[in-house]
């Protein structure tokens, strides 16, 4: 190799006339202005009365975070989220490693049924929530069918019930995005090497502990990307619950995205912000940890 | 008794897949296709028999008028082509730069560039800025809002692709004198097609469904889109329990992007995977 040309260390100035600067200034222009100048508003207008009902802004130190904690809307929204996101990540990524090991062999059936599967991932996810509120009415199809199958009248409020729907609408975005958990894990499933697999059945290894002890350790970073993707999607979850549910039965689906969209609407843009805050601080608390202890969990298997 | 291997492949795993797939993706996809044919009165209580008479065409031309489904067309692609074309170009044009340039001043710079990955886009503050901008409820407004969500995604995608690239290959063409854009578009951009590709199904699925953000930025003004019009048609139908015109736009707005896919879902997939997975 040429020394001139090798010699060149990232520091040095020609780094910088091969690869000039200006080339960052669109992008980051764009960052700035209309990704972080929002975000550091967030923390300065939560902390003001900015609302539909008078034109000036001004400062109110604690009182929106005072109201939102007293009417225990906060603590609510946030510990709904938390569940739904954590709901959302195990059924999303089970679900997709489920049907990635159903059709993972290439037969015409198999590609067949991928491609159904996918068909949710392109719809919207308010088209998928209808369709959904629809068939889980409490007279609806699917306790016809449960009904039909088990001889009796079935009337379970599938998105009535103020325990339970929540784990129902995490299951409906979650049928939603399975196909992509499943493009995923396809994926790492063929970087699997064949001489791997054949050395562990000569070795007399069953199915289940080929699975346990080679397969999944090495699909370990297709875990990560699910997981992580399904957790941070669902921090921002929003259409799914808003077609389906709407926040209820008693606002016990109303995650942060829902509760501000309401608050908003009603005209209380401050309050709104204040959520936004709590969001954004609570996925800067939860996701870092959450993404460093899937790496670290990849480098131990 | 056991059923034996040969057994398991030939026969029950197929079954297996074909019930399963029936059941869990067909009742849904059906049930929205038959209530989307039926009448007012039989779509009332939505079910999983077929039209009694078929209002195929009745439902379908109305969702289309009263969902505005041409004007929220436009819309759509009026918002989400400039968005994505933008988001490539600048955020490629950064991760090259990114990718190729060392030091702490780089490293700094591309942490903070896919932060936005994760950290979620302030969405109420975002409204204010566009007003003191003069873009609330624009289609530039919500182009600008859109690259800023996605810019991340992209100049971490591109970023690590670049790095696999060899410097080799650019240095033919700076012998023969190409000044930076030259390499940037004659060289590096090609190599970049599979990345590319990735970034531009998943952002292109995000914007075309996305109604949360839409709803801030444009609710309110002249332009909509499909997603902001389906709810605005489920809202105003569904006290009156009109499933047949909900679903009628349903069926309207996703079949395209499922025409689209179940004719080039082999590409689709492989691109998705492509860039994501390595």
């Amino acid at each position: 190799m040429i020394p001139s040309l090798s010699a060149a260390s990232g520091r040095s100035p020609r780094r910088a006339v091969l690869y000039p600067s200006w080339f960052l200034a669109p992008a980051f222009a764009v960052l700035a202005v209309f990704f972080f100048l929002p975000t550091v508003f967030n923390f300065i207008y939560a902390f003001t009365d900015w609302s539909a009902f008078h034109d000036d802004i001004r400062p109110v130190g604690l009182a929106n975070v005072k109201a939102v904690m007293s009417n225990g809307s906060l603590l609510s929204s946030l510990r709904i989220t938390i569940v739904y996101a954590v709901l959302v990540a195990i059924m999303q990524t089970g679900f997709g490693l489920g049907l990635a090991l159903l059709l993972e062999r290439d037969t015409r059936i198999n590609r067949f049924a991928r491609v159904v599967f996918f068909i949710p991932v392109l719809m919207s996810a308010l088209a998928v929530g209808y369709t959904f509120q629809a068939l889980l009415k409490p007279d609806g199809p699917l306790n016809g069918l449960l009904g039909a199958l088990t001889g009796q009248h079935v009337t379970i409020p599938w998105l009535g019930s103020t325990t339970w729907t929540v784990v129902t609408v995490a299951f409906v975005n979650s049928w939603k995005w399975m196909g992509l958990a499943m493009v995923i894990f396809l994926a790492g499933l063929k970087t699997i090497p064949a001489d791997v697999l054949e050395a562990a059945r000569i070795d007399g290894a069953g199915r289940w502990r080929t699975f346990r002890s080679i397969r999944f350790p090495l699909i370990a970073p297709a875990v990560t990307f699910n997981v992580a993707t399904a957790l941070l999607g669902s921090f921002n979850g929003f259409d799914t619950i808003l077609a389906t549910t709407g926040g209820g039965p008693a606002q016990q689906t109303e995650v942060l995205n829902i509760y501000i969209f309401r608050v908003y609407g009603n005209g209380l843009f401050a309050q709104a912000t204040t959520m936004s805050l709590a969001l954004l601080l609570l996925v800067a608390l939860l996701a870092f940890p959450v993404i460093g202890y899937l790496r670290k969990r990849e480098r131990v298997l | 008794m056991r059923i034996s291997a040969r057994g398991w492949s030939r026969l029950v795993h197929p079954a297996v897949v074909i019930i399963l797939t029936a059941v869990v993706i067909g009742i849904p996809l059906w049930l929205a296709l038959v209530t989307s044919a039926k009448s007012q009165g039989e779509a009332n209580l939505p079910d999983l028999s077929l039209p009694r008479v078929w209002h195929l065409w009745d439902n379908y031309s109305q969702a289309f008028t009263q969902g505005r489904m041409l004007w929220a067309l436009f819309g759509s692609l009026l918002v989400m082509v400039p968005s994505v074309a933008g988001v490539l170009i600048f955020g490629s044009l950064a991760s090259w730069v990114l990718a190729r340039r060392a030091g702490r001043v780089m490293a700094v710079l591309y942490s903070a560039a896919i932060s936005g990955i994760i950290l979620p886009p302030a969405v109420v503050t975002i409204v204010l800025l566009l007003r003191q901008l003069h873009l609330a409820s624009t289609p530039i407004g919500m182009v600008l809002v859109y690259m800023g969500m996605y810019m991340s995604l992209v100049i971490f995608f591109v970023t690590g692709f670049v790095r696999t690239i060899p410097v080799e290959v650019e240095e033919a063409a700076r012998m023969d004198g190409a000044r930076p854009l030259g390499i940037f578009i004659k060289v590096v951009l090609p190599l970049l097609r599979p990345v590319i590709a990735t970034a531009t199904i998943l952002i292109c699925l995000y914007i075309w469904n996305d109604v949360f953000y839409a709803f801030f930025v444009l609710g309110g003004g002249t332009y909509s889109t499909l997603p902001l019009n389906l709810y605005s048609v489920a809202s105003s139908n569904l006290y009156q329990n009109n499933w047949n015109l909900v679903f009628a736009y349903v069926v309207l707005m996703s079949l395209p992007l499922v025409v689209v896919f179940v004719v080039a879902q082999r590409r689709i997939i492989s691109g998705i995977t492509g860039g994501a997975v390595k």
